[in-house]
């Protein structure tokens, strides 16, 4: 096994931007085929594919669109590409270089599901994809392709762009939600899921960019054909974005499966001379931390890394060596969740601010004796209790990263410095 | 008072038209009024959006605060935003900024520099985690790949394209 370029086969070459080099390659011949298809029978093949929504919780995607009600109401597809996880930005590399297989995957989906309008949430910052969306978009549009009876099949849908502005917690479904009915993007509380209440309060589908891109494959091949990749319970392909200590940074598509180590060693040319592996945060920021040692074991499916105590999540790879200081980089991503917390509920606002003045304090030689056991009981605490996942998500690595490396919190609590970099870490440099 | 220029008024009213809600117009309206307002949202540009967009408000000053990138306070021309989380924090992001901020003479983040050209931001992901440590010029450029030297440079070029070279 190795690297395979299943979803991502012309990633690399220019044309494939375009409608016309998209459509070279194949591109709208299974919209085509769809749109001949009963809407039905295209959820039993994506149900049958095994897919799994890649923007991080990784719900059985076939499974969700059944959930939607029959009562006759307009029904909404939001493609989330909001993704701020940080260590994520696979989502990035599949609208810059395959508008049109995301767009194609929308259509397909919304005919699946019945909608006649869909939007893509962009967060703010990717203003470079959403030029070249909004440009895709416009072709597709004047070729007939989005708009009323589409390729004269009787099936109308019209296909949007929106963006955002800068807030994490619009990648939340329920946040995004808010967000794109002009409102702060704070999320609602579960139930009544998307699927029954969402947008306008209206049946909703959200899923993510590679999710809704995989739809195109799936009727190309069929559910037997998509599930020659992967495992059986992680069918198909992904798109991994590895960032952090290794030789050779950025996406790479392998099959669920594949081993952790080989993807940091093959894929991504392995570590820095003389460095050693210390910690992968195997699937986003959220995703609790592993150990080297644990690294070994891993596969890169939802069951593998489930086992392990952590998550696939979005699929984000953050390689750690033993020049960093755990304590400096648990600090940078407790200051993510307090900034990016929404306020609404008392666990998460308070929790995430409380756990990073503990943290900061120690980063600054103040740490206390009790700290950890304070860290992990705030932490405990926020789990679960909270209007959505974001509490959770802060709570996690600070679990993780304090149990797994406890001696090095200890020893900077004692020492009031980092065991690494010869005890000097940015904080102590520079403030 | 401020008040969008023609153009801005014929885009705000077309955005008014393009979504299902209409307050779903307010974000891409206050990137907008942002731009014409030399990069910031202030209570004025709230108000006259307001009557423009026939929405109160206190709906479009919740949206302007809710959202970071709107600055609620002036910032100079090259408003330089620099990622300091997790990937880009661990390989120098912050280094980057504090050295930028120094040749530009800013003293502390969100501060214009004292010839107008600069403020500084340090941000939460942007996205580009392979390409650590990097930033984000104002709303239309990623640039990547960094390290200190090139981050003065930078700051350097962008002085004297400011100063016509
Ligand atoms: C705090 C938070 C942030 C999230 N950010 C994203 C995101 O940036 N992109 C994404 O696709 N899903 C994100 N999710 C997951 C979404 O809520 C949702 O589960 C997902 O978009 C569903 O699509 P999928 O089933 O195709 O994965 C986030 C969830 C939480 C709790
Ligand atoms: S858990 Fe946090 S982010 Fe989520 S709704 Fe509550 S306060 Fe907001």
């Amino acid at each position: 096994m190795a690297e395979i370029k299943y979803l991502s086969e012309h990633y690399s070459k220019p044309e494939f931007k375009t409608l016309d080099g998209y459509k070279k390659h194949g591109g709208y011949e299974q919209l085509a085929r769809a749109l001949k298809m009963e809407p039905q029978k295209i959820i039993d093949e994506v149900k049958a594919s095994g897919l799994r929504g890649r923007g991080g919780a990784g719900f059985a995607t076939g499974v969700k669109w059944g959930f939607l009600p029959n009562n006759g109401e307009p029904r909404y597809l939001l493609c989330n590409a909001d993704e701020s996880e940080p260590g994520t930005f696979k989502d990035r590399l599949m609208m810059e270089r395959a508008p049109h297989q995301l767009i194609e995957g929308m259509l397909i989906s919304a005919f699946a599901i019945k909608s006649k309008k869909a939007y893509i949430y962009i967060r703010g910052e990717y203003m470079g994809p959403a030029a070249i969306l909004e440009k895709a978009i416009a072709e597709a549009k004047a070729a007939g392709l989005i708009g009323k009876n589409i390729l004269g099949s009787g099936f109308d849908c019209d296909l949007d762009l929106y963006l955002g502005a800068g807030a994490y917690i619009c990648g939340e479904e329920t946040g995004m939600i808010s967000s794109l009915e002009g409102l702060k993007g704070q999320p609602k509380l579960k139930p009544p899921f998307p699927a029954v209440q969402g947008y306008l309060r209206k049946p909703t589908i959200v899923n993510n960019v590679e999710t809704l891109a995989a739809v195109v494959p799936i009727i190309r091949d069929g559910a037997a054909g998509y599930r020659k990749y992967g495992t059986e319970k992680s069918a198909g392909t992904k798109l991994f974005s590895i960032s952090g200590n290794v030789n050779k940074p950025g996406t790479y598509e392998v099959p669920l499966g594949y081993k952790l180590m080989d993807l940091i060693n093959i894929e991504c040319g392995g570590l820095k001379p003389g460095r050693k592996l210390k910690a992968v945060v195997p699937g986003g920021s959220s995703a609790p931390v592993i150990t080297a040692e644990e690294c070994e074991k891993a596969t890169l499916d939802y069951e593998c890394l489930a086992q392990m105590g952590t998550m696939l999540g979005s699929g984000a790879i953050i390689v750690i060596d033993d020049s960093n200081c755990m304590v400096d980089v648990l600090s940078t991503i407790s200051h993510f969740y307090h900034h990016e917390s929404c306020g609404q509920c008392t666990p998460c606002r308070e929790g995430t601010g409380w756990m990073e003045r503990i943290i900061h304090g120690i980063v600054h030689g103040h740490g206390n004796e009790g700290d950890l056991d304070l860290l992990i009981k705030i932490a405990d605490n926020m789990k679960g209790r909270t209007i959505c996942a974001l509490s959770d998500a802060a709570a996690l690595p600070v679990l993780s990263f304090v149990t797994k490396f406890r001696s090095e919190f200890e020893y900077f609590i004692r020492e009031k410095k980092s065991q690494v970099r010869g005890g000097q870490i940015y904080a102590q440099l520079h403030h | 008072m401020f008040k969008l220029s023609d153009e801005g008024l014929k885009y705000v009213k077309t955005e008014l038209t393009r979504y299902e809600a209409k307050q779903s117009a307010i974000i891409r309206c206050l990137y907008r009024a942002q731009d014409e307002n030399n990069g910031w949202v202030s209570q004025e540009v709230i108000q006259h959006l307001s009557e423009v967009m026939e929405i109160p408000a206190a709906q479009i000053e919740e949206v302007a605060t809710f959202y970071t990138m709107f600055n609620k306070t002036p910032v100079g021309k090259n408003h330089i935003q620099v990622c300091v989380t997790l990937t880009c924090g661990m390989l120098g992001g912050r280094e980057l900024c504090d050295s930028m901020m120094k040749e530009a003479g800013c003293k502390k983040e969100g501060e214009v520099s004292p010839d107008g050209l600069f403020t500084f931001s340090k941000v939460e992901c942007l996205g580009s985690c392979d390409t650590a440590p990097m930033l984000q010029v104002n709303r239309d450029s990623y640039i990547e790949n960094l390290n200190t030297e090139k981050g003065v440079e930078l700051v350097r070029n962008l002085r004297s394209k400011a100063r016509g070279h």
